[in-house]
């Protein structure tokens, strides 16, 4: 008996070549008595080690799309497997889980908690993770040195540059060894020298195998990813690069 | 592991509140003072109640006690007249009645009360004697100095003997243990037997104040020697009364049995006396009066340290809503790297256990030194008793869970993304 090859809508066969798959994926916001469509059906799988670039206008549903791709919200409809699993309908706590163990985010505006030091933003995962302190603290020591910042670990993030800061969320976001590595406008805050600087840096933990997703509006920036998603209106408007 | 996360949480807790040490301070003072005056007005009442409880605790339980007291018609008397005879009181068949009618009485004690001079070669002592039977020091226990205390062959045999308290004998004998020294009292000489100590305060609460100079003699003798007539000389007139008895302490074999006896006594005292010219007292009753008075006294100290300390977790409720509006960011990034909705609610919920039990700890400090202070300058008796600052301590945890509750929720329920975004 076959089945008709229908491989867009296949639910659940294991995929290793690609940690995440949209499948028709709509978000859809009720603004007043008007309905915004900031998803409006994306397929698109994303292959384990790719380094995007999301891109578009603002409004085209770029950080839409962020927020969906790091389980900080749910897809009207459609369906989102991570690691081969539906994620689109969990609930909260176990979309926390996932975002715990899966994904390492990193803001534009750095968000790190002012009144911890570096250390513990670093240690911040960890902690939710449920490490012991010891076990934390050399992992915290580990990344210090892997984002260049040895030394810096017992000061406040407001003693730090910008670039330093973006250092540490970098540090911390790495801190659970996530399969996914979430970016949203990394260097908008910054110089573009320093903003070089971290591209470099994120550039080189693509090559150590992390899957990046980063949304900018910078050409500058889009160029250190592999491959560039346009998007217009919610929808895929052009894919640039390898794919 | 839960231990250890739950000490970091504490610690996280607590280095948030040090970050505003001010606003932290201002925001415990509610509860803070609202337990300290929780506690210093409990160990007032305490200490007030403990007296009365005491003093009425020790005239028995199972005892009533019925006074001799002259009729109000027979104080206003006719004041025309020089001398006049008032009689009225206990009588001798009071107490046999007393403890023939009713089983449930174990004894009786039978006191009458005499004012003699004592004299001792040239010391003279006005003196009051106390006349009664070997039980009464049974009853009403003295620790005795020197010597014995009546016993019941003194009553049997008529014995001159005299049991004097310390102060009377310090001030006829000269000494404390002169025991077997011959004293005088009215006409009549005695032997003296024994001496007790006289207790200040809560003396059995059946003494007037001149206790300390009281002479205890068998009631049996003082009967046959002088009479049942007592005079007193007042500017010019000179007044008699005549009283059988004045005092008489009924025990009971069982404390439960007081109510039902004491009501049987007075339907049996009303019958022989036309005068009302006794009074009854229970310390068992005076004792439920007084515990229910406690109670009460308890039941608007509690009201008033609900109030206080609900306003003080107003106050913390109010910090803890600006705090989660203020670390809104906060919350956002902790969500957004993975923590659930019930890490949020403990992280801020301890955070407010915390304060408020600090400012309940403060609260005991403050609530242990008033009561000192009150006792040292107003000499007030206060006690300060264990449960009340366990007890603070705890319902301030409570303000702190219950008042600590709402905000943590608002802070949980807050959306990650828009959390996120706030500035």
């Amino acid at each position: 008996m076959t089945l008709p090859a229908t491989p867009s809508l296949r639910t659940s066969t294991p995929d290793n070549d690609h940690v995440i798959r949209f499948l028709n994926v709509r978000k859809t916001y009720i603004m007043g008595s008007e309905e915004v469509h900031a998803l409006a059906g994306i397929t698109l799988p994303f292959r384990r080690g790719s380094f995007w670039a999301l891109m578009g206008p603002s409004g085209s549903g770029k950080s839409t799309m962020l927020n969906v791709l790091g389980c900080l919200d749910r897809p009207t409809s459609g369906q989102y497997f991570l690691e081969s699993r539906d994620v689109s309908s969990l609930s909260d706590d176990a979309l926390s889980e996932f975002r715990l163990r899966h994904f390492g985010f990193i803001f534009q505006s750095f968000n790190l908690i002012p009144q911890l030091t570096v250390r513990e933003n670093i240690e911040l995962p960890l902690y939710y993770l449920g490490w012991e302190a010891a076990a934390s603290a050399a992992r915290a020591e580990e990344l210090a040195e892997r984002v260049g910042l040895t030394g810096r670990l017992n000061h406040r993030p407001n003693q730090l540059s910008g670039g330093q800061q973006q250092r540490v969320a970098i540090a911390r976001a790495l801190a659970n060894d996530p399969v996914v590595l979430l970016a949203d406008e990394p260097t908008g805050n910054l110089d573009s020298a320093t903003g070089n600087q971290i591209m470099h840096l994120l550039a080189e933990l693509n090559g150590q195998g992390k899957t990046i997703l980063m949304v900018t509006h910078e050409p500058d920036i889009a160029i250190y990813a592999h491959q560039r998603l346009h998007l217009r209106d919610g929808l895929i408007d052009r894919i640039e690069g390898a794919h | 592991m839960r231990q250890f996360r739950l000490a970091r949480n504490i610690a996280l807790g607590i280095k948030n509140l040090l970050l505003h040490k001010l606003r932290s301070i201002l925001t415990m003072l509610g509860v803070v003072f609202g337990v300290g005056s929780v506690i210093a007005m409990l160990s007032v009442g305490e200490g007030a109640s403990k007296e009365a409880l005491e003093r009425i605790r020790m005239l028995g339980s199972n005892n009533i006690i019925i006074t001799s007291m002259k009729p109000v018609e027979e104080e206003a008397g006719s004041g025309g007249r020089m001398l006049r005879l008032s009689v009225y009181g206990l009588l001798y068949d009071d107490e046999q009645r007393i403890r023939e009618t009713f089983p449930a009485v174990d004894r009786t004690v039978p006191v009458k009360i005499l004012r003699k001079e004592g004299r001792l070669h040239d010391q003279t002592l006005e003196l009051r004697m106390v006349a009664t039977v070997a039980d009464w020091a049974d009853l009403v226990q003295r620790p005795i100095i020197a010597g014995r205390t009546l016993i019941e062959r003194d009553i049997k045999d008529r014995a001159n003997v005299v049991v004097l308290t310390e102060y009377g004998a310090r001030r006829l004998l000269a000494t404390q243990s002169s025991i077997g020294q011959t004293l005088k009292l009215g006409p009549d000489y005695f032997e003296v037997v024994g001496i007790v100590k006289n207790e200040t305060g809560p003396a059995g609460g059946v003494q007037t104040p001149d206790q300390e100079v009281d002479a205890y003699v068998p009631l049996s003798l003082a009967r046959e020697r002088f009479g049942d007539i007592n005079r007193r000389r007042t500017a010019g007139s000179e007044e008699s009364e005549r009283v059988e008895l004045h005092q008489m302490i009924v025990q009971l074999k069982n404390t439960d049995d007081v109510e039902r006896v004491a009501a049987g006594i007075e339907a049996m005292l009303k019958r022989f006396h036309k005068k009302l010219d006794y009074k009854m007292s229970i310390p068992l009753a005076l004792l439920r009066e007084a515990e229910a008075t406690k109670r009460r006294f308890n039941i608007v100290l509690g009201s008033i340290a609900g109030i206080s300390l609900l306003v003080g977790g107003i106050g913390i409720m109010n910090i803890m809503l600006a705090s989660v509006t203020e670390r809104t960011r906060e919350i956002g990034i902790r969500r957004a790297i993975g923590a659930k909705r019930k890490q949020i609610v403990m992280q801020f919920l301890i955070e407010t256990v915390v304060l408020s039990t600090i400012g309940g700890l403060i609260g005991v400090g403050i609530g242990v030194i008033i009561p000192w202070l009150i006792t040292y300058f107003a000499n007030m008796p206060t006690v300060v008793r264990l449960y009340s600052l366990v007890l603070s301590v705890g319902i301030s945890m409570g303000v702190g869970i219950v008042f600590g509750l709402y905000p943590a929720i608002r802070a949980a329920a807050l959306d990650p993304i828009v959390a996120l975004r706030h500035e």
